[in-house]
């Protein structure tokens, strides 16, 4: 199986490891990975604002990267469910461009988070590696509730050898990130981020798991700012964390 | 709109920040909105998943069904509301529906009059108008009748006073009734009790809401766990309910959906206390009711939202207050930040399109789009999409001021500049390049050791990552290589 993966710009700037570890993860099950160093960004800062023109010139040359790479591979695969979310809109954002949104809506059916793709694609859920510790998770909104992927995640964390696995309390609830919100609105975003911190207190976890880097931003924010010991891992980096024997 | 007008919806930055700054706002939120949400979670599951769902689709077709053929069944519910006896004011305007009501208690010569409560009446601002006429309004549902003490506008769509806790009512009631201090709930529910008790006997007229009206029979229905809406209604001699002409349902059958989602929705409870269903005025072989029953249709600007394709559902709103309860920025700020009467998310959606999309540019932003609104709607509003569309609708009319027009301006070349560089993945790495140039500047160590960046808007409140020394399509074209 072939797979194309779309590095989100946040992944690759500030979080290349979560990139890396994706790759890697790949890799190993077996899966021929391929990256377009031509991807920027998928627009949603922009048409999240309220910016539909840019969004759209953005937009449309990630869209018709994405369909040359599935003219030679299968999928595309990213480690964000909010970026992904942004894609499958495309359709929408193309509506009045019949080719476009022709593109657009095989792109939309070819594009998977990482969770959700090993899961429900490769059909794995232990991909043999292991991590000593108490780990929680936090459901990114997008994730949860444009993708509907719950469950997958949790699954796969269970199953790393040497996890002891315990949830969050509201961890359904938004961490108050939101994008532009997060700078529009910082005391009412960072209010929102301290009562996920609590949350994550309260799990006593050593670290907290996440889908979405955007998320593990804010929260790590907030623990980098109490100076808790708390980590903050991607998904990614959870389960390309050392392979058991 | 009600007597307090200290906040308006153009100053929600600084109305948030005084709410965030009130621990016992932020304490009273907490409690109340999160035992509204897992109540109603709870009731959720009773009635299973699949079934609630089935639900939300068929009152959200109900709703889409007669929106689409209001005027059809708004002349019907008008027809049968007359047929037995009732009167019917067409009220284009807030004023027109103030001027409808106090021009009638003021023909009928009455001074006081007990009200239930009513969003409309907040909307149209009816207790003020009532007063600049020389009527006094008497607010009897418990919330209600505290706000109004308080001279302040309700913080939730149906619990009004979620912004005051135990202790303040203790003190405003021992202020403005002149009783002894107690923090007793029971005692304080008993004393306003006895109070209103002696306005409902005096009064000649009562004004309420309505939750739904069915066009079939000209039957309104009202929803309530106090009883003081069933008395409203049945002892002064004149009854005048003021809907928004969106209120309007096909028939009974229709009712039965709405009530097993509206009271679930907003406070978890399998049904409300009270359900009258109010059909048209006393006949001769009744032996109670009002002699009089009025009801005055609301536009109110509605008839435009009717034509606006993209924000028509936000007239499906039944008023549960459940995306109010789930959002997590309203459970930070409350309604008052919000600055007018609808608050939370339908708030931000409604306001807009009432008091004029020029006035509310900061509303449909107020929301970290996490999209758990929309999941709890119990019709299925697309809020989410909707403050997506009212933002891209602000910034297209470049010609609304706002109170921050210069930061517009800046945001609005940021994006020209973003779009600009991640048209290329040339451009992209150079901005990257120069990003990581420039982030040597902002540099700060933490005190846990580790190194942040000073973001603006960002890290007064929490620590920003640097850039990675190299990224991932670096390090990924090393490992190619």
């Amino acid at each position: 199986m072939k797979v194309s993966i779309f590095i989100t710009c946040l992944v690759d700037q500030l979080y290349p490891q979560v990139g890396m570890a994706m790759a890697n993860l790949l890799t190993r099950l077996r899966v021929e990975v391929t990256f377009n160093e031509e991807q920027t960004c998928c627009g949603q800062p922009a048409f999240n604002s309220g910016y539909h023109p840019e969004a759209r010139s953005v937009a449309e040359q990630m869209l018709r990267l994405f369909a040359r790479e599935l003219e030679s591979t299968d999928y595309i695969v990213a480690p964000s469910g909010s970026c992904v979310t942004m894609i499958r809109k495309y359709p929408e954002l193309f509506a009045d461009n019949a080719e476009l949104k022709l593109q657009a809506e095989y792109v939309r059916q070819r594009l998977y988070e990482l969770s959700h793709f090993l899961v429900e694609v490769l059909g794995v859920e232990d991909v043999g590696s292991e991590f000593e510790g108490r780990v929680t998770y936090h459901d990114s909104c997008h994730l949860l509730r444009e993708l509907g992927v719950s469950r997958p995640p949790r699954k796969l964390i269970n199953a790393v050898r040497g996890v002891e696995f315990v949830e969050l309390d509201d961890a359904e609830v938004c961490c108050g990130f939101g994008g532009t919100f997060s700078v529009k609105h910082p005391e009412i975003s960072a209010a929102i981020a301290a009562e996920k911190v609590a949350c994550i207190e309260r799990s006593r976890a050593d670290a907290v798991v996440a889908c979405d880097a955007s998320c593990l931003m804010q929260i790590g924010g907030m623990l980098s700012r109490k100076g808790s010991a708390i980590r903050t891992l991607h998904l990614a980096e959870l389960l390309a964390s050392p392979v058991s024997k | 709109m009600s007597t307090d007008n200290t906040t308006q919806p153009e100053s929600f930055g600084e109305n948030s920040r005084r709410a965030l700054t009130n621990p016992l706002l932020q304490r009273a939120l907490t409690i109340a909105t999160v035992k509204a949400t897992s109540a109603r979670s709870v009731a959720v599951t009773h009635v299973g998943p699949a079934n609630w769902e089935q639900l939300r689709d068929r009152a959200h077709a109900i709703k889409k069904h007669t929106i689409e053929n209001l005027d059809f069944y708004l002349e019907k519910f008008a027809g049968n509301v007359e047929r037995l006896g009732g009167k019917v004011y067409w009220a284009q305007t807030a004023d027109d529906a103030c001027k409808y009501v106090a021009e009638l208690a003021q023909r009928r010569g009455v001074q006081e009059i007990v009200k239930s409560k009513s969003m409309m009446s907040e909307e149209i601002g009816l207790n003020h108008a009532l007063e600049d006429a020389g009527i006094k309004p008497i607010e009897t549902d418990l919330g209600e009748y505290i706000v109004q003490l308080a001279n302040e506008r309700p913080s939730h769509i149906n619990m009004p006073a979620i912004h005051k806790t135990r202790s303040d009512v203790a003190d405003l009631f021992a202020e403005k009734l002149g009783v002894e201090r107690t923090e007793e709930i029971a005692e304080m529910t008993a004393l306003a009790r006895r109070v209103l008790r002696a306005r409902f006997a005096e009064a000649q007229m009562g004004v309420t809401g309505v939750n739904y009206a069915i066009a079939d029979t000209g039957t309104i229905v009202l929803v309530e766990n106090e009883g003081n809406i069933r008395l409203t209604t049945s002892l002064p001699r004149i009854h005048v309910a003021i809907m928004g002409i969106e209120k309007v349902i096909p028939n009974l059958q229709d009712l039965d959906v709405f009530l097993l989602l509206l009271s679930r929705s907003a406070s978890g409870q399998k049904m409300c206390s009270y359900v009258s269903l109010l059909t048209g005025a006393r006949s001769s072989q009744d032996e109670e009711g009002p002699d009089e029953f009025h009801v005055v249709l609301v536009d109110n600007g509605r008839v435009e939202m009717l034509s606006d394709k993209q924000l028509r559902e936000s007239l499906y709103c039944i008023r549960c207050g459940a995306c109010l309860n789930v959002c997590p920025v309203y459970r930070k700020i409350g309604g008052h930040a919000y600055g007018w009467v609808y608050p939370g998310p339908i708030g931000a959606v409604l306001t807009p399109q009432m008091i004029g999309l020029d006035r509310a540019t900061s509303l449909p932003f107020a929301s970290s789009l996490c999209g758990a609104c929309g999941d709890v709607c119990p019709v299925k509003i697309k809020l989410p999409d909707m403050l997506l569309h009212l933002r891209q609708r602000i910034n297209d009319n470049g010609h609304i001021k706002t109170k921050a027009r210069k930061r517009d301006r800046l945001e609005r070349l940021s994006f020209k500049f973003w779009a600009m560089a991640m048209k290329t993945s040339r451009r992209y790495r150079y901005v990257a390049c120069f990003g990581r140039l420039v982030q040597a500047l902002i540099r700060k160590r933490n005190a846990n050791g580790s190194v942040s960046l000073r973001v603006p808007q960002w890290s007064d409140t929490r620590d920003f990552p640097p850039l990675a020394r190299r990224s991932f399509r670096e390090q990924w074209r090393d490992r190619s290589h």
